[in-house]
């Protein structure tokens, strides 16, 4: 394409309707749990690393239902396992971060 | 000797379960229905929740109550005029008669979908409301919901939460019953992916959280918090909504092949015109005013007029029923003297 000198940026728009849920899915079966989160943001409250790096299991998990790539913030996590112990549905989230690498790691 | 007539506006379950206490105390029952049949919108419903039970058998239970209380179908109210100890009626089928106490039970309607514009009620081919969803469960065919739908919306608060359509109260009974539509939608399809589209989720009664829960677990009923801004058809005859995803602050769009319109509950347009008559009063919210929201709900500001039900606010099933009973005592007590 010749160059205009300026570009169009992707839109930022979410097709529900055509999400590719692949990775989603695996961790649904690997953690079942994950399917109960209600996004209260506890996670996110009580991570020693989010202040610093923007880690929030919260959103980890709300762009993984929304078909995005996640594996650059599964790097800030320090597996301390603070999440697990405030999460109110009781969703074990440091196993999640440990499955998801795992899924990672296979790919 | 005292008139034993109570006079009870509204036959859905608030005015029948009233009846059937009042009947057991003693009393004679006039229920005034401006339908052509007893139940109200309950009897237009399927299962109720959080138990499942068949709405049809609750309507019957209730009928079986009043077999000895008299019913006028297709009647309304033309005048009431206070009397010294009670009230003199006169209704739209020439039946003038006198009573000793008035319960207003005329409950609600449900927001007309259509006026949120914005949606597409009665314009796209495959938009429908809950009341619709609900009659083609207990199998009214409809035409609007497709053989297999592979992807279904539901739009929480449609003309409730809303100051520009006109109600600023939550209606509070559609998000459960949006989560118990949305399961019996994954029941009969369950290869459907089913979304909710909600502002806040407001499951505050005994079991709806674990609807919920069953809903995202059981089901797998995805949940996308953010209101429905725009829907519009495709070449396809699809419905296509867009909305933020508030929590990912991203806009998403969804194809659906049905879209349920959870519309909420308003004050029935002819309870103004009741409440004059009995010089009685509407509330800022439109529902009718009690004497006070804690301790004298079933009681109007005037005396000798009752209320029960959902013409003073949103109500379940049970919360109406239980309010049924209450003014029916209250009634007891009041024409005994021992208010």
């Amino acid at each position: 394409m010749p160059d205009f000198g300026f570009s169009l940026s992707k839109s930022s728009s979410v097709s529900l309707d055509s999400l590719d849920l692949g990775l989603y899915g695996e961790l649904e079966r690997l953690e079942p749990g994950v399917k109960t989160c209600m996004a209260c943001g506890s996670c996110s409250a009580a991570c020693t690393a989010s202040v610093w790096s923007g880690m929030s299991v919260r959103k980890l998990i709300l762009n993984l239902q929304r078909g995005k790539d996640v594996e650059k913030m599964l790097g800030s996590c320090m597996l301390c396992g603070k999440c697990s112990m405030v999460c109110p549905r009781g969703i074990n989230t440091r196993h999640l971060i440990l499955s998801l690498c795992r899924i990672y790691k296979k790919q | 000797m005292q008139n034993r007539n109570i006079l009870i506006i509204g036959g859905g379950i608030a005015g029948m379960e009233a009846a059937g206490q009042l009947l057991r105390l003693g009393w004679e029952p006039v229920i005034v229905e401006k339908n052509e049949r007893l139940g109200g919108h309950v009897a237009k419903w399927y299962k109720l929740f959080p138990d499942m039970m068949s709405a049809a058998d609750l309507v019957q239970t209730l009928t079986d109550g009043i077999k000895e209380a008299t019913v006028y179908l297709k009647t309304r109210v033309a005048s009431m005029n206070r009397l010294k100890d009670g009230y003199s009626v006169v209704l739209s089928n020439g039946v003038s008669l006198q009573c000793s106490a008035v319960l207003i039970a005329s409950g609600f309607h449900l927001f007309d979908a259509a006026k949120k514009e914005e949606y597409g009620y009665g314009v796209y081919d495959h938009v429908i409301t809950n009341a619709d969803l609900e009659a083609w469960f207990g199998g009214a065919p409809d035409n609007r919901v497709p053989a297999n739908p592979g992807q279904v919306a539901f739009v929480h608060c449609v003309g409730s939460r809303d100051l520009k359509a006109g109600n600023a109260q939550c209606s509070k009974v559609c998000c459960m019953t949006a989560i118990k539509q949305a399961i019996e939608f994954k029941e009969r399809f369950p290869g459907a992916q089913v979304w909710c589209f909600y502002m806040d989720l407001r499951l505050f009664g005994k079991k709806y959280e674990d609807f919920y829960i069953n809903a995202q677990k059981d089901f797998g009923v995805h949940f996308v918090r953010g209101r429905v801004s725009e829907v519009s058809e495709d070449i396809d005859g699809r419905v296509v909504l867009k909305a933020e995803d508030t929590l990912a602050g991203l806009p998403v769009k969804l194809r659906a092949d049905l879209l349920v319109l959870m519309s909420g509950m308003l004050c029935n347009s002819d309870t103004a015109a009741l409440a004059s008559m009995v010089r009685t009063e509407v509330d800022s919210d439109g529902f009718l005013r009690s004497r006070d929201n804690i301790y004298r709900i079933n009681e109007s500001r005037r005396e000798g007029v009752f209320f029960a039900g959902a013409c003073t606010g949103s109500k379940t099933v049970p919360e109406t029923v239980a309010e049924a009973r209450a003014a029916a005592l209250d009634i007891h007590n009041y024409l005994n003297g021992n208010a």
